[in-house]
């Protein structure tokens, strides 16, 4: 069992110094967790320590590709809320797309 | 290098009036003691008077974050934007370390180095302190400061005092619990992501218990609250009351960012960001118990100039690795330069030692006036300006109340217009002032200030600001445009 870190990662080192099993490393686009040294934090805390302080909803996930942190969870945002509030963005800059200030 | 060790004994006196209404608004630092006035009469962020001559820059070194704020998104990266939290090249302490004596070289003037993120710069403890060591023994004569949401600093105070860090800010938005919980959504500590009024209970805690032990050290400690309509504003002034009383010796208040495009709870959810009448009224209303600051340019993580201006664009690093630079000489430099600014403000100080107040004035109610000007003089004209410094005239003089920015906070992508003019939008920030101070101003312009209700005035280009000021109010006096209160002007 493993943990996974996928794109949204944000490289902002936070989760890199808490893994009890030094499992983490920075690599390019983003970092990652080494599958072979990973215990999910079993026996060492209640919660995988990185998906515990990581700010990026969705950026660490399981080995059924499931989210530790699904969306909302971290931010308060409800996902519909958030969809609505990109549709608007889009909407407004194609009304206002090519002007210039 | 020897530091020096802080003690109880260099602990700031306290100054002769204890009553706290003594936070004289025309002068700053007027009742600070003289040891504290020394510590921060060339710190841009600490001073109103220094920010016009000294400059500072921050290093971009510390991403990691140990809490969650609802102003706040991770993902932000942007070139155009200008707001806290926000960085285009988060550095290595050593990248760090060469930028900054980059930035020292070029610019004289550099006083202060701060660390503020883009995340916590005590939740990245090894980054922030090994760019600190460095820089204390190879640019001995910057000042380094750091900024954080207070979280882990009691755990860190005793290695800020050894690393000579004399100027700490902490954000504090609440000392409510409940209040808290609107601004938190969570906290990472003790090994558990903690959610809701409890994570907000044991950040109060921490920042409280982290003023306590900075002050005690005798580190000066100037607190920034974010002004969040609906969620703390009227808690603010309790805010301010008590961390005056535990002795940290400036109150910054500033104006929540919050727009959707900044993927933010607060800008997703519609939370509306306080006008600035709205964040006047409360800095006011504060400063009868608190010294508040209020020349705040709610600067980006990687800053570099003197506020209000951003020269990071000419030291992005593969600039910095072209540069050739002679790290002694440039210290010498900056010596010369600190003397000669130091002379011209002592001057400044002594002539206005000789400055008559108004005797028997009579009674004018006070106006706000919007001035274009890079440092103390009206020097800037009026379509160039990107921000305008706001003073109140009254019979006591002028005094500085804040800033307004020109433009909107992105000027980049097309993300960004709504389709307003940009003279629309300045006259929209100018709402409240009566009259604008320039150094020239075009005919259309002028027209369109003047339906707005705000007089454009071109007469005192080069003239010291705070002297224009007043001449503007005497006019305005003498023509009997201040015996009635101002009406609630229409929007142009």
């Amino acid at each position: 069992m493993a943990l996974e870190i996928v794109e949204s990662c944000v490289n902002c080192f936070a989760c890199q110094p808490l893994c009890p099993n030094d499992a983490i490393f920075e690599a390019k686009p983003h970092f990652l967790i080494d599958a072979d040294k990973c215990t999910e934090c079993l026996g060492d805390y209640a919660d995988a320590q990185c998906a515990s302080i990581c700010p990026i909803e969705g950026a660490i996930v399981d080995e059924l590709n499931v989210a530790l942190n699904p969306p909302g969870s971290l931010t308060g945002i409800p996902p519909q809320r958030w969809a609505t509030a990109q549709a608007e963005i889009r909407a407004r800059g194609s009304a206002t797309g090519g002007e210039t200030l | 290098m020897d530091l020096p060790v802080v003690s109880e004994e260099t602990a700031p006196k306290k100054s002769g009036c204890s009553a706290g209404s003594c936070g004289s608004s025309d002068d700053q630092l007027g009742h600070l003691a003289d040891d504290i006035r020394q510590k921060v009469q060339d710190h841009p962020c600490y001073s109103e008077e220094a920010h016009h001559y000294f400059a500072r820059m921050h290093v971009a070194v510390a991403p990691a974050c140990n809490i969650q704020c609802h102003y706040c998104n991770r993902k932000y990266d942007c070139a155009n934007e200008s707001r806290p939290g926000v960085v285009s090249e988060l550095m290595t302490p050593a990248q760090a370390v060469k930028k900054t004596l980059a930035v020292a070289a070029t610019i004289p003037q550099m006083t202060v180095l701060g660390i503020a993120g883009p995340g916590d710069p005590l939740a990245n403890p090894e980054r922030t302190f090994a760019t600190f060591r460095e820089l204390a023994v190879k640019a001995p004569d910057i000042k380094l400061c750091v900024s954080t949401n207070g979280l882990s600093l009691p755990q860190h105070v005793d290695e800020l005092a050894k690393h000579n860090i004399d100027h700490v800010t902490i954000t504090i938005n609440c000392i409510d619990p409940d209040v808290g919980a609107q601004i938190y959504p969570w906290i990472f500590w003790n090994n558990t992501r903690i959610h809701g009024r409890e994570a907000a209970a044991i950040l109060i805690e921490q920042q409280q218990k982290g003023l306590e032990m900075l002050v005690a050290r005798g580190i000066l400690v100037k607190v920034n609250s974010v002004l969040i309509p609906g969620v703390n504003d009227q808690h603010l002034k309790e805010v301010s009351k008590v961390v005056k009383a535990k002795g940290a010796f400036l109150h910054n208040v500033m104006p929540l960012i919050a727009e959707a495009e900044h993927g933010t709870f607060y800008g997703v959810m519609g939370q509306r960001s306080p006008s600035p009448a709205e964040l006047k009224a409360l800095q006011d209303s504060c400063e009868g118990d608190m010294n508040m600051m209020r020349h705040c340019r709610q600067c980006r993580a990687d800053a570099v100039g003197l506020l209000g201006e951003d020269r990071g664009a000419e030291f992005t690093l593969d600039k910095i690795e072209q540069m050739d630079i002679d790290y002694e000489k440039a210290m010498e430099f900056r010596a010369e330069v600190r003397a000669g600014i130091q002379a011209e403000l002592d001057a400044k100080r002594a002539a206005a030692h000789n400055v008559v107040p108004i005797a028997n004035a009579p009674a004018g109610r006070p106006v706000l006036m919007a001035v274009a000007a890079k440092g103390p003089l009206i020097n800037v004209h009026f379509g160039h300006a990107r921000e305008f410094m706001v003073y109140e005239a009254s019979h006591s003089g002028a005094r500085f109340v804040g800033h307004r920015k020109a433009e909107s906070y992105c000027a980049g992508d097309e993300t960004c217009g709504d389709g307003e003019s940009v003279l629309d939008k300045t006259i929209q920030a100018l709402e409240g002032c009566e009259a604008v101070l320039c150094s020239k101003i075009g005919y259309e312009p002028w027209g369109t200030l003047e339906a707005a209700g705000i007089q454009p005035n071109g007469e005192h280009a080069m003239e010291p600001i705070e002297d224009a000021v007043m001449a503007v109010w005497r006019e305005m006096l003498a023509a009997g445009k201040l015996d009635a209160p101002l009406q609630a002007k229409k929007r142009a």
